[in-house]
């Protein structure tokens, strides 16, 4: 006779009315294969826990957000948000789709050049821009967008000395009925600060202002934030044609489209209820087209947009290392991978599948990072089929914002690879090793020679 | 491990323990491990059965056995 498959017992109390009717099933079902490569296979050859980029799924997003917009209104311009995630490889992708570059510092900037971006196709943004990056900018032709009154003074400083006039935009921010308002970053529109800046640059001879720029927030749930937005930065532009004679060539939308995730204390699933970039694209374009601009003047509609066009794109695969019980009867599962690469689970309750087949019956367990840190949670409950040590799992939605704000932490990151529309492999990081990390490290002579 | 004598269990898993009025589900090896225990079997003959009738280790059935028979006790369903 042969024996029976075994799975772990498992006795749950049953509840009502506290579970989400779609959660279960949703999350409990296997996810074996990624672009037709078997997880199983990843971490054989590539280790656990281990970042994979597919990049059939980048395409896909970029050319249907793209198309999207360019179905809607004459005249789009993406540029890849570099802090979204920047790995050369990932950039890369996007600039061979067509995608400018977004930087918010000097060495997103140089990444930018690097990765062959024309300098008048890299927008510089952030309020943190030396004199230096900006000089630098300014002899590129790369458009600037200015954040504060400081940095507009010194930009007129630095055109005299350069002797010639500077392309410029201002950040505008405002109010667009979502709660709070991002009013740190550039000139506010209601109380006029963002309508002085604009004269100070016309009336000036050393700036010329090219375009206005805002970004409202990030993971926006409300198309209409982005149609108020939009309206007040064309009500700006036709003002400026208006009262200067100016044509405004571009307004800059931004990012911020929501991607895919669940926001924790979200009843619902971020896929269920997550607007499509198609109704972002109707918020933003109708009012671009119902602005009044005359057709010669409509101006070129540029979008910043990150984590809309990658998080889907990302996995983080990770193995179980142990299983424990919690002193109030909680199952707890803890995984090889931690919070310090995957910053955003402070944030979303992201979906997590078991990479393996299993009899379809799940526990409540929380799971657990390997950090010795009592913030290194992943999710605090989540139905999963009863997990061994060993087995693996797969993290949905993490490809926005996770490489980039990984940091080393007891463990070393992972490798990334990236899964090309062959359903080929390639490593686009390297796993970090003790070389890696030591590599900037000094040692004062004195502390050499230890003796215990 | 015995099982308090009021315990209902059905086929299905559900099992109902009416003088709380809680009610529990098992995946189908804790159903039946809850059955045998409600057979009056003891640790011993639980064993021996498990390793007789799955795919299954003595490790794995100690550490996972013994789990189990916390969360029961964890949820009222053995006599002390
Ligand atoms: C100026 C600017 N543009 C674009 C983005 C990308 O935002 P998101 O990933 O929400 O689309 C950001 C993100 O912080 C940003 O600061």
């Amino acid at each position: 006779m042969s024996k029976k498959q075994y799975e772990r017992p498992v006795i749950q109390q049953l509840r009502t009315g506290i579970t989400s009717k779609f959660g279960a099933a949703f999350e409990s079902q296997a996810l074996t294969h990624i672009d037709g490569v078997a997880v199983k296979d990843l971490i054989k050859e590539f280790g656990s826990p281990l970042f994979v980029l597919s990049e059939r799924k980048i395409r896909e997003n970029f050319k249907a957000a793209n198309r999207s917009f360019k179905n809607r209104y004459p005249k789009v311009q993406f540029a890849w948000s570099y802090k979204t995630n920047y790995l050369n490889a990932i950039c890369k992708v996007f600039h061979q789709e067509g995608s400018w570059a977004e930087v918010v510092s000097r060495f997103e900037y140089d990444k930018a050049i690097k990765n062959g971006v024309p300098p008048s196709k890299i927008i510089f943004n952030g309020p943190d821009k030396t004199d230096k990056d900006l000089e630098l900018a300014a002899s590129n032709h790369s458009p600037i967008h200015i954040d504060h009154f400081d940095e507009l003074y010194r930009l007129k400083e630095i055109a005299e000395k350069l002797g010639r006039k500077i392309k410029v935009a201002i950040r505008v921010n405002m109010d667009t009925g979502v709660y709070p308002v991002w009013d740190r970053f550039g000139f506010n529109y209601e109380n006029g600060q963002a309508w002085e800046a604009i004269q100070k640059i016309i009336n000036s001879d050393t700036l010329d202002l090219v375009g206005l720029h805002t970004h409202i927030g990030t993971y926006m749930l409300t198309p209409n934030a982005y149609a108020v937005a939009s309206s007040k930065l064309c009500y700006l532009a036709i003002n400026v044609k208006k009262s200067f004679g100016k044509v405004v060539e571009y307004i800059d939308m931004g990012g911020g489209f929501a991607s895919k995730n669940t926001l924790k204390g979200m009843y619902l699933k971020g896929v269920d209820v997550v607007p499509s970039v198609d109704e972002y694209a109707d918020a933003i374009t109708s009012a671009f087209l119902n602005a009044g601009f005359p057709t010669e003047d409509l101006p070129f509609l540029y979008l910043e947009t990150g984590r809309a066009l990658i998080d889907d794109a990302g996995f983080l695969l990770g193995s179980v290392i142990a299983n424990k019980r919690l002193s109030d009867g909680r199952k707890a599962t803890i995984m090889d991978f931690g919070v310090n690469i995957m910053f955003t689970s402070f944030w979303f309750d992201h979906k997590i599948s078991p990479a393996q087949q299993s009899g379809g019956y799940t526990e409540d367990t929380v799971l657990y990072g390997p950090l010795c840190m009592n913030i290194d949670v992943l999710r605090e409950n989540i139905s999963l089929p009863p997990l061994n040590t060993g087995d693996q799992v797969v993290v949905h939605h993490v490809g926005a914002y996770n490489i980039t704000q990984s940091m080393q932490f007891i463990s070393m990151r992972p490798a990334i690879v990236l899964i090309d529309r062959n359903g080929k492999a390639n490593v686009i990081r390297k796993l970090e090793t003790l070389e890696t990390l030591e590599k900037d490290e000094l040692m004062p002579e004195y502390l050499e020679k230890i003796d215990l | 491990m015995k099982l308090k004598r009021n315990i209902a269990i059905s086929d299905s898993g559900f099992v109902f323990n009416p003088s709380t009025g809680d009610s529990y589900s098992l995946n189908p090896v804790g159903l039946e491990i809850l059955t045998l225990a409600k057979a009056q079997k003891n640790k011993d003959e639980i064993r021996q059965y498990m390793l007789d009738n799955y795919l299954l280790d003595l490790d794995t059935f100690e550490k996972d056995f013994d789990d189990f028979a916390n969360m029961l006790d964890h949820f009222n369903l053995i006599e002390k």
